[in-house]
């Protein structure tokens, strides 16, 4: 087993692209659970509507890439209206049912082959990325150093998604730390006690569903300007409940604990996937073949989930005092 | 009998001289069952009114109802002039009729002081857009703030500043959801049973705040079960039970009223319980 190898893969997993879009749907998560208190287990669906309204902006409207990251933007606040109004009302548990049902019914509507004109079906869609990739500013070659060597259109990638990362969580932190951050905070305690002092507890929710979305809604174009392509398959249940992992690591009520969080569960995911597969390699670990290693480690990950949930539920930056998975 | 507050002598649902708020043919029903139908009621300003009656008899609900809470099958109430009948129930509390619950509602993982500070309406740093701009919403927040220090200070919940709610007592709670509704300086100020579960320590002192927001010219309207705090607090008292208004008057009236008492207080409402045990002993004896 070559230990250098398995630690470099790891460690570039920390600042790889994919980390980046994952870290950003968990702060709209935080936004939506760790500060506002919904119970949303669809945000595959948030990050899936920002990816293809990217996508269909530049492929079927002609837009440049910049104009068409902003009408993802609004497709998420749409999505979010239309998810928000008739449900908002609804009690937490509730509300997490019907939010996983609407992103099912979101990524069946475009896997449907009636759209496919404009959403690609099950093929989903591709090569919309080649503005964005005209845009890089660096020359060819690599940079970096160790495991942080990149080409020049990874680097680009990584820099674009990591900015998105820095100021999606900057605006978090400005604004829950503002009277609107408190208004969601005591909504997320009691929102009939926030009602009571005259405040409009729907329209905070609302707004805050919105906010929360339109960041997985970047996450999710990071997500296909990585990939180069948006596909259906890529949006199910468990990339909702990957995202629920990072924030629950971290800590849902916190601004640096989705980053880190996402961090340490890819480079988790990373390791495990490289040692277990290695061992398998070398025959110590003979019950296993090779395609059950991928399998293996989300069951290992799975165990963490739920050690962390147990003991330490807070998350690695949560004050235990103030958030805790709780529902 | 005659009094200052009710025009005329006091029955149930009669007129008063200043009225703050005028509920009428209020009802509402779960089911089969009419929690509450109230033909008439006027909350007499600027006094104490306490709302009593045996569990089951519609208060809450009733409470509920006024303040937008729950919505009534009919019915209509006007406040300081303003029909409330289909009013959202944060518009009401940004009228200046704020209620308190009977399950208190602390928002236990805030502090106190941004309990307090959550309590004032008006803070334009609520508003989603404006807050990005500190400045325009910095020092209104330092007015709140120092008026919100002040209630905790009133309230001796000063020493609890930086802790979080869920870290306060029970009656530490009342306190704080009390202080918390006054931030907004509150017209009308509805209380749901703000004695239950405040230690005997404590009561004093919320019977004295209480008293003090009628010297400040607010409205109080209560629900309790506290005998010794309506007696003592109270102008005013109105008597429900199975939803409807029975009996109204000053409190030295209402209480000796005998079938008030052995209806709807219960036949040794004026004694402790202590000594009611005792008593039985000694009679069996």
């Amino acid at each position: 087993m070559d230990w250098l190898a398995i630690f470099n893969l790891a460690l570039g997993e920390l600042i790889s692209p994919l980390t980046a879009a994952y870290i950003l749907c968990a702060i709209g998560l935080a936004v939506h659970f760790g500060f506002t208190g919904l119970m949303n287990f669809g945000q595959a669906a948030f990050a899936a509507v920002g990816a293809y309204g990217m996508a269909i902006g530049i492929l079927t409207f002609g837009l440049p890439t910049a104009v068409a990251i902003l009408f993802g933007m609004a497709c998420a606040v749409i999505f979010a209206l239309v998810l928000g109004i008739p449900t908002l009302r609804l009690r937490a548990d509730y509300l997490a049912i019907v939010t996983i049902a609407a992103a099912e019914i979101f990524r069946y509507l475009m896997l449907t082959s009636g759209f496919a004109g404009v959403t690609g079906g099950s093929a989903g869609l591709s090569a919309f990325n080649e503005e964005f990739r005209a845009l890089n500013p660096f020359p060819d070659g690599e940079y970096g150093f160790g495991p942080f060597t990149f080409r020049e259109e990874e680097l680009w990638m990584r820099i674009v998604g990591w900015s998105a990362v820095v100021l999606a969580a900057l605006f978090v932190m400005f604004v829950m730390r503002s009277p609107w951050g408190r208004v969601l905070r005591g909504i997320r305690e009691d929102e009939d006690a926030v009602r009571s002092l005259g405040k409009n507890v729907f329209a905070y929710k609302l707004q805050a569903l919105i906010i929360g979305g339109v960041i997985a809604a970047l996450g999710g174009m990071v997500f296909v300007l990585n990939l180069s392509n948006v596909q259906p398959a890529s949006w199910g249940t468990n990339f909702t409940f990957m995202i629920w992992t990072v924030l629950l690591l971290g800590g849902a009520a916190t601004i640096l604990g989705p980053i880190v969080g996402g961090m340490l569960f890819f480079l988790l995911l990373t390791l495990t996937q490289s040692i277990i597969g290695g061992l398998v390699d070398v025959g110590v670990i003979n019950f296993l073949s090779p395609p059950q290693v991928g399998q293996v480690r989300f069951l290992i990950i799975g165990l963490a989930l739920m050690a962390l949930v147990i003991f330490r539920p807070q998350g690695i930056f949560g004050n235990k005092k103030e958030m805790q998975f709780n529902g | 009998m005659a009094n200052n507050i009710s025009v005329g002598a006091a029955a149930p649902g009669c007129k008063k001289v200043d009225p703050i708020l005028v509920a009428d043919n209020v009802t509402r029903q779960f089911g089969g069952l009419t929690a509450v139908d109230v033909a008439h009621l006027e909350i007499p300003r600027g006094q104490i009114t306490a709302l009593i009656g045996p569990n089951g008899a519609g208060k809450t609900t009733l409470f509920n109802l006024l303040t937008g809470f729950d919505k009534p099958n009919t019915g209509t109430w006007i406040y300081d002039g303003k029909n409330l009948a289909g009013v959202p129930s944060y518009k009401v509390a940004r009228l200046g009729m704020v209620r308190t619950f009977q399950l208190t509602k602390a928002l236990s993982l805030l502090t106190v002081i941004d309990n307090m500070r959550l309590g004032a309406q008006d803070q334009p740093g609520e508003n989603f857009l404006r807050s990005f701009l500190k400045p325009l919403w910095v020092k209104y927040e330092n007015q709140i703030t120092a008026k919100a220090d002040d209630l905790l200070k009133r309230f001796k919940l000063d020493a609890k500043r930086e802790d979080y709610a869920a870290a306060l007592s029970g009656g530490q709670r009342k306190l704080l959801e009390m202080a918390r509704a006054l931030m907004s300086d509150p017209k009308l100020v509805m209380l749901d049973e703000p004695m239950a579960g405040v230690n005997p320590a404590l009561t004093q002192s919320l019977l004295e705040h209480i008293k003090d927001l009628k010297k400040n010219g607010t409205t109080v309207l209560f629900v309790e079960h506290d005998m010794h705090m309506v007696r003592h607090i109270s102008d005013w008292v109105v008597v429900m039970a199975e939803g409807k208004i029975v009996a109204e008057g000053p409190p030295a009236v209402v209480m000796k009223d005998q079938a008030v008492i052995d209806a709807y207080l219960g036949a040794h409402a004026d004694t402790d319980l202590g000594t009611v045990a005792i008593k039985i002993v000694k009679d069996k004896k």
